[in-house]
């Protein structure tokens, strides 16, 4: 039996890696696809989008932390509760609010303020409950 | 508009069912003792044993298409506030499909992390 004390320690560790490489990720894919241009619904159109997301560089390193984030991902919920990992995975959001105005000095508005607010209460309400609720791992196919 | 909800519908539907179908598969894969690399890799090979994990690839495969399609349309403050439902979606999964005990406690969370991210992404 793991104290719990020893589960929370591991489940913030594994998800503050999925936060950040979640984030980078993202990032890297919305500049790829902004560099490839709007995808067309058809069998040819599809086809080219496919060549160049193959192709593009920036898409590949945001697969990159993207896999890093499954990793993490994966191992956090061999033993954490995907209802409890979830929701604390969306702190990275109020995490790139923030460093985007002390880092790069953008204005944020109060409606961007108002969702970082309700993102850390959700996150800090969700981080209150159990990590795990349901058996250990490896008895869940055997029940 | 009506192709914006339907992929709409397979980045939710398909993030949520791959990520429960995973979870399962981890849970049977069991937890690496130590998070070094040698037991990551091990827990990796184990995890890729499994067949709820290869149930989950697929279906994950077509959420992540379906969010390169979306962010390709629509500004990624769209896209990522609709997406968000997806948490509420996800625990409803956890909930009946992976039979894990959501607190009143828990549920109030999720919902505000789920307008947060939707007030967030509008700016």
């Amino acid at each position: 039996m793991v104290p719990e004390g020893r589960l929370r320690v591991k489940t913030l560790v594994m998800v503050c890696a999925m936060v950040v490489c979640a984030n980078a990720g993202d990032l890297m894919l919305k500049r790829a696809m902004l560099q490839i241009g709007a995808v067309e619904l058809s069998v040819t159109g599809l086809a080219q989008a496919f060549r160049m997301t193959v192709t593009s560089g920036t898409l590949w390193l945001g697969i990159f932390f993207l896999c890093g984030f499954m990793l993490s991902y994966m191992t956090v919920l061999s033993w954490a509760d995907y209802s409890y990992v979830m929701p604390a995975g969306a702190f990275g959001y109020a995490l790139l609010t923030f460093f985007a105005v002390v880092f790069l000095h953008e204005a944020v508005s109060a409606r961007r303020w108002a969702g970082v607010m309700l993102i850390c209460v959700g996150v800090l309400l969700v981080g209150q409950t159990k990590p795990r609720t349901t058996p250990a791992s490896q008895q869940v196919l055997a029940a | 508009m009506m192709h914006v909800g339907l992929f709409l519908a397979f980045l939710i539907l398909g993030s949520t069912g791959g990520e429960i179908a995973i979870t399962r598969g981890m849970k049977a894969a069991g937890e690496p003792e130590r998070l070094r690399p040698r037991e990551l890799l091990r827990f990796l090979g184990k995890a890729l044993c499994n067949g709820w994990f290869w149930a989950g690839v697929p279906l994950m495969a077509l959420s992540f298409y379906a969010l390169l399609v979306l962010l390709s349309w629509e500004p990624i403050s769209f896209v990522i506030p609709a997406s968000a439902l997806s948490y509420v979606v996800g625990t409803f999964g956890a909930k009946y499909i992976l039979g894990e005990d959501v607190s009143v406690a828990r549920w109030v969370g999720v919902v505000l992390v789920c307008v947060g991210v939707a007030l967030v992404a509008l700016g």
